[in-house]
């Protein structure tokens, strides 16, 4: 009886790795390879309370489960939002998805982006391709609070201008007297008339202060290491940077250990990192 | 129990008392496990009698070398590790976490942890205990808990041993983790073979373990029993074939993630995971989604895995450790530096089985000091631009 003292404690004993059934309301198709899923729960609709930047696992009927960041409005929460780029078996799968199919949700899980601790300052959010799902829920929540926060600056980088997610909801913000919101493209292929280039371009041009600012970052890792530098020349605070890390995860509960990054469990500890609390390890390559 | 006072033999029984207990245990419903030789090695399975433990055995270790020899007695328990360690029973090699059925427009799940089998494990050795607790901080230690973890833990009987011979490859002493067994049981034995004496003294580690014993015959223990144990644990100690240098190794190895060693030991390991896999704490493991025919009938399979496998740290665009020298390094830094940071202790209880099942005999014991003696100053990488 006694081969672990824990063993004998009482616990929550609710098996974190069964999923609910949600059930498809819409696929919205994004880009040529990008989609969005609004997704119903089993209880007709109920909510799904999620805080910006978390992830869910995604489990498609027989083909496997991923983890995707909850990209809708936390202020709603209703449907539950995803989007997804098509890479592989299981998102490609997920692609096919239809109105009225179940999908498997596991979550929500790890860290959040701190809209909490950002009120009072300027907020710099830079991304590139898919990151800007993860931030997009920050953002509604930063609209929603708007008077919370000092100016409000929105850097978003796409591969080209096919690429461009939420493009109309991109446009309608970009409108916004309160709201700097810039994109650019990395190759300006066809009718782009518009900024050219790798998204840190855009960091010297924006209006903020840095010694006042949180910055929240989400996009490739060389995107991330080259924006954190920028960030940190204009004068930002490392301790207000935050970013979003990605690793494989098959359990998003530390039980399956393919997220470690040095002594963080992705999964747990993060995705959202300040990056203070990770300087040491971010730039290590193989690690 | 009290706390300062070291735990002390309070009975003595013989072989066929022992062989009474095992009895007692199954009428009580446990499926009794214990070593037993298999294929020329000391693994773990079910047992009856005590005939079927490797009586009169013992095993002899190096690294990347094990062989069994005869001893030219009748000691039960007279050998060290094998290559199973008792994570095969608490955290099974291939696991059905759940099955899903769809039927139109209806789904139903089942999960998988209904009745488990209790199992009696017998011989487990002090560092094996200390990896059962080090696993089960994974499992069952934070906000999140693995039930079907969870009911096998709970339900085990655990009989212990001390160690009255150490291997070459073992070093729990350097990690504080053995010879003697120090908790975490339900009952110890300490066996004694001396001429015609062929005896068990035993300790009692739960009011379960109290209620077994006393179910067969045995003698109280004297002062000099008492000092038997400490004996023929202080001999094992000296015997003890390697050790590690604790000291500050948590940081001696995340700072020395740049130190060349790595490149060396990357040029003789094959990756092949055998380390991992007979590590009694490597918890890793991955998920398989089958379904059948007609495609309505689906199962979530868990299997252990390992850092060393090349799809271990895939995303999109290839893997985050590519090569064998990340891997090793993971492994290792993991084991007996960053476990420190996440489970509060070390991942490495120096049962020494890596050292042993390694076939290229690559040593943790011997990399870890060699990283030692080569510390290198920190070497981040530098920001490269042009991306
Ligand atoms: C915290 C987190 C949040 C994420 N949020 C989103 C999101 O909002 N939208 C989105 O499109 N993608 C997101 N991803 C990436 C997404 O999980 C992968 O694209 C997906 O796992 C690919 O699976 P696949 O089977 O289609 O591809 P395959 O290439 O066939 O995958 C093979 C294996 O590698 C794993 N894998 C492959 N790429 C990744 C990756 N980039 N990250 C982690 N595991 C990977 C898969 O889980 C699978 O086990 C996120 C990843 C993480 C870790
Ligand atoms: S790392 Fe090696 S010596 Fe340490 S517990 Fe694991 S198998 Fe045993
Ligand atoms: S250290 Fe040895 S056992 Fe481990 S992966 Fe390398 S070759 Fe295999």
């Amino acid at each position: 009886m006694s081969i672990t003292e824990l063993a004998k404690e009482p616990m929550v004993l609710t098996d974190p790795m069964l999923p609910t059934w949600f059930r498809v309301q819409s696929v919205r198709r994004e880009t040529h390879d990008t989609f969005t899923l609004e997704l119903a729960g089993p209880n007709d609709g109920g909510e799904f309370s999620f805080a910006p930047g978390q992830f869910n696992m995604l489990y498609a009927f027989g083909v496997g489960e991923v983890p995707i960041s909850i990209s809708g409005n936390p202020v709603t929460t209703d449907p539950l939002v995803h989007t997804i780029r098509a890479v592989g078996a299981v998102t490609r799968a997920m692609q096919k998805l239809k109105r009225g199919d179940l999908i498997g949700v596991r979550g929500p899980f790890g860290s959040a982006w701190p809209v909490m601790d950002a009120v009072g300052r300027d907020v710099v959010i830079v991304t590139g391709g898919i990151g800007l799902a993860p931030l997009r829920p920050a953002f509604y929540h930063i609209l929603a609070h708007r008077n919370d926060y000092n100016r409000v600056v929105l850097l978003y980088g796409a591969r080209t201008r096919d690429d461009i997610l939420y493009r109309d909801e991109l446009k309608q913000w970009r409108g916004e007297l309160d709201l700097e919101v810039e994109v650019t493209v990395d190759s300006s292929v066809g009718r782009w008339r518009g900024n050219v280039g790798v998204v840190t371009k855009l960091i010297p041009r924006a209006g903020f202060d840095p010694e006042n600012t949180t910055a929240l970052i989400c996009g490739p890792e060389v995107m991330m290491r080259f924006t954190i530098q920028d960030l940190l020349n204009r004068g930002v605070e490392k301790k207000n940077v935050y970013v979003s890390m990605e690793r494989n995860m098959k359990c998003a509960v530390g039980f399956c250990g393919h997220c470690q990054f040095g002594s963080k469990f992705i999964c747990r500890d993060g995705p959202v990192f300040r990056f203070s609390d990770i300087e040491d390890i971010f730039g290590i390559r193989e690690l | 129990m009290s706390s300062c006072d070291t735990k002390r033999p309070s009975r003595v029984i013989d072989r066929n008392a022992l062989d009474d207990l095992l009895g007692t245990l199954r009428s009580r419903g446990y499926t009794v496990i214990g070593p037993r030789i298999c294929d020329q090695a000391i693994v773990y399975d079910e047992i009856q009698t005590t005939d079927d433990l490797p009586v009169g055995w013992t095993d002899e270790q190096d690294a990347g070398s094990y062989r069994l020899k005869k001893r030219g007695d009748d000691a039960l328990f007279g050998y060290v590790l094998g290559p199973h360690s008792w994570k095969k029973y608490l955290f099974p090699s291939a696991q059905r976490l759940w099955q899903v059925t769809r039927d139109g427009e209806d789904i139903s799940l089942s999960p998988e942890g209904g009745e488990e089998v209790n199992r009696a494990f017998i011989a487990v050795r002090a560092c094996e205990l200390h990896a059962m607790a080090i696993q089960a901080k994974v499992f069952i230690g934070s906000e999140f808990v693995d039930p079907t973890y969870h009911v096998r833990s709970k339900n085990a009987f655990t009989l212990a041993v001390n160690c009255g011979q150490a291997g070459k490859t073992c070093f729990c002493a350097s990690m504080n983790t053995g010879p003697r067994v120090d908790g975490g049981f339900d009952l110890a034995l300490t066996e004694v073979l001396d001429g015609a004496r062929h005896e068990f003294l035993v300790e009692v580690g739960s009011e379960i373990g109290a209620e077994v014993l006393g179910t067969v015959d045995s003698r109280e223990a004297r002062l000099e029993d008492q000092h038997t144990v400490d004996d023929i644990v202080a001999n094992t100690v000296a015997q003890m074939g390697r050790s590690v240098d604790t000291a500050d190794i948590g940081d001696l190895l995340k700072r020395n993630h740049a130190n060349a060693k790595w490149d060396e030991i990357a040029e003789r390991c094959l990756s092949c995971a055998n380390c991992t896999m007979v590590c009694p704490t490597c918890f890793c493991s991955t998920v398989e989604d089958v379904t059948d025919l007609s495609g309505n009938h689906a199962e979530r399979w868990r299997r252990w895995d390992s850092c060393f496998t090349m799809d271990f740290s895939y995303i999109a665009g290839g893997q985050v450790r590519s090569s064998t020298k990340s891997r090793y390094r993971q492994w290792m830094t993991h084991k007996l530096g960053t476990w420190h940071d996440q489970f509060g202790a070390s991942g490495c209880v120096g049962c020494g089985r890596c050292i042993t099942w390694c076939p290229v005999a690559i040593d943790i014991t011997e990399e870890v000091a060699a990283i030692r003696r080569t510390e290198v100053e920190d070497a981040t990488e530098p920001l490269k631009r042009g991306a």
